[in-house]
């Protein structure tokens, strides 16, 4: 399928249209030479290293896939007559819609994320309440063993969890020993391993904001319920749950939004069919060759993350308004 | 307190805090096995550094090391004087022209997944060939640009951070007295976020030197960086000489985390003395 348009020598490609779109923004902004500087250097950088990759990945899913290098068809074309052509396909859309397997993945991708932020909320919140709770120099040391995994090698960290899961590995060793099994179980290239890596690895990401959240929280309104003769686990559900809730939320789209399009946890402790969305974004591209199927999923994949990225900034800013 | 509370609390503290450590305690230990099986210690030969003289004998893991190491510096130093800019703009210059989108631009880089990314910088990088031809193939340079594209919003947001909270009144005392905008800026401003500089330093070098997944799509056949070298090893298995350089890298940066830790506890402790004390001469 694919629809063809073709304008006279007004038609303007969409990047140079943005590009001096930008460019006329910069030359609008008022005030001085350093001024003008300070703003248009990081502004124009973003925009030529992260606004127009975009609108080239959004061409390319609507071309065709062809032998060459690179291996897409042109959607812009100049015909002999100087006719500036535009060719736009769907086919990449029509056939990631149509093949169950895509579907499978970007499916399992929002379970697995899901899963695994319910799970790293579950053992998040009495860590960052525990540590939000002790006493000055307890509270430092433990923030900062909280901080520390997140500058130690997210590689490495995944990496860490396939000897201690290997069929050779502790944890078998462990169960063996206990008489829980007499041979060595699968817990490597399984989905449990994938949830396990993701819990593990984004758990910081979830500890901290929370941490904020409870450290602010007044701790004379929970006094005062006690001396109501409020019980600590009603106060806990009436007045702590609810005044955290902003930390809650951007702890949670923290892990979420990363975690669907995780490439390295499935990849290294997942099993061939483990099915997640960014690994199958990454196989079309460096497996198949196909750029435009490869983009078409990137933009599906980029449509479903952006109203949770919309979601996040809200939170983000409530936070630094209060 | 309630007592089954807090011993809720304590017990989730205990395993949060071992299920973050042990994977990594174990690590460190299997780097002394003697076994080439990783996992089954061989109480015989171990413990032993042999993994450690075999780590660095390894011309290819050095190699990437360094080429690891110029590229995170590089890509820090970038994304640090962008950053400030940036940092500068969003928080001083508060309306302009556009400034909606570019607060999403310094944002978005953060959250989206690596794959799309390093998907969209590659077919950033071979239509800019294509058209002018430059970047002339893809490595080093290629990596550089897209690892600051990506970390400069990370420094944004610390720079930014720090920037919000100097007192504005000693930047408008030197402008009263006649100093020029870029003066005030280097003598005032710079000195009072330069913490802040440092810390978005580090935390851009450190998502440089670890990332895989964007670099994977734009470096090129002559330059692998060490994650890559690692991932390409670890994805056939366990691999002794990898937990001995993990050891290495988790020992660093737990000496550095340390150190800083220690550094600004004292600094804060020091502060409160001294405000303590100006209070008392007041009073």
């Amino acid at each position: 399928m694919a629809l063809i348009v073709a304008g006279g020598g007004d038609a303007v490609s969409t990047s140079v249209g943005v590009v001096t779109g930008l460019a006329g923004r910069f030359a609008a902004i008022r005030g001085g030479f350093g001024r003008r500087v300070v703003i248009a250097l990081p502004y124009a950088w973003l925009a030529v290293f992260f606004l127009v990759p975009f609108l080239i990945v959004l061409k390319i899913a609507f071309s065709n896939i062809q032998l060459s290098m690179p291996p897409v068809e042109p959607v812009l074309t100049w015909t002999a007559d100087h006719v500036l052509q535009l060719r736009v396909h769907f086919s990449n859309f029509t056939f990631v819609f149509g093949d169950r397997l895509y579907l499978a993945a970007f499916v399992n991708s929002l379970q697995v994320a899901g899963v695994s932020t319910l799970f790293a909320l579950l053992i998040g919140y009495p860590m960052a309440y525990g540590i939000a709770r002790a006493p000055g120099t307890w509270r430092n040391i433990l923030f900062l063993l909280v901080v520390l995994p997140f500058f130690t090698s997210f590689l490495l960290r995944v990496y860490a969890w396939m000897g201690l899961l290997g069929r050779s590995g502790p944890i078998n060793a462990l169960l063996m020993y206990l008489g829980i099994t007499h041979e060595p179980v699968q817990l490597l290239q399984t989905d449990f391993a994938v949830y396990l890596g993701m819990v593990y690895s984004y758990l910081p990401f979830m500890v901290l904001p929370l941490y904020s959240a409870i450290e602010k929280l007044d701790l004379t309104l929970l006094e005062a319920a006690a001396d109501l003769g409020c019980r600590p686990t009603k106060a806990f559900f009436t007045i702590t749950l609810p005044l955290t809730k902003e930390g809650i939320y951007a702890g949670c789209l923290l892990v979420f939004i990363p975690a669907v399009g995780e490439y390295v946890i499935p990849a290294l402790l997942g099993g061939p069919d483990t099915l997640m969305i960014g690994r199958v974004v990454w196989d079309e591209f460096f497996g198949n060759r196909d750029w435009p199927v490869a983009s078409a999923l990137a933009i599906m994949l980029l449509l479903i993350l952006s109203g949770f990225v919309l979601l996040l900034q809200r939170v983000q800013a409530q936070e630094a308004e209060a | 307190m309630n007592d089954r509370r807090s011993f809720f609390v304590l017990t989730m503290l205990v395993f949060g805090f071992a299920f973050l450590y042990l994977p990594i305690v174990a690590m460190v230990i299997y780097s002394f096995n003697a076994s080439r099986l990783v996992t089954v210690w061989d109480s015989a030969n171990s413990p032993t550094l042999a993994w450690y003289v075999e780590l660095f004998k390894n011309t290819q893991i050095m190699d990437a090391a360094k080429l690891s190491f110029r590229i995170a510096s590089v890509n820090a130093t970038g994304a640090v004087i962008l950053g400030t800019l940036a940092a500068f703009a969003l928080e001083r210059y508060r309306r302009f022209r556009g400034r909606a989108l570019f607060g999403l631009l310094t944002t978005a880089p953060m959250v989206l997944p690596e794959v799309i990314t390093g998907l969209s910088l590659l077919l950033l990088f071979v239509a800019l060939e294509q058209a002018v031809g430059w970047p002339h193939g893809r490595g080093s340079t290629t990596i550089t640009i897209a690892h600051m594209t990506f970390s400069m919003a990370y420094a944004i947001v610390v720079i930014q951070a720090r920037l919000a909270t100097v007192d504005r009144s000693l930047e408008e005392a030197a402008m009263d007295l006649g100093a020029r905008p870029w003066k005030v800026f280097v003598v005032i401003t710079l000195p009072l976020i330069a913490s802040a500089i440092a810390s978005a330093w580090v935390l851009a070098f450190i998502l440089s030197w670890d990332d895989i997944v964007i670099t994977s799509f734009v470096s090129g056949p002559g330059s692998t960086t060490l994650p890559q070298l690692v991932f390409s090893k670890v994805r056939l298995g366990v691999s002794p000489d990898i937990n001995a350089l993990a050891t290495i890298l988790v020992l660093i940066v737990s000496v550095a985390v340390v150190v800083a830790g220690t550094y600004m506890m004292r600094r804060d402790r020091r502060r409160m003395r001294d405000a303590q004390a100006a209070l008392g001469a007041t009073g």
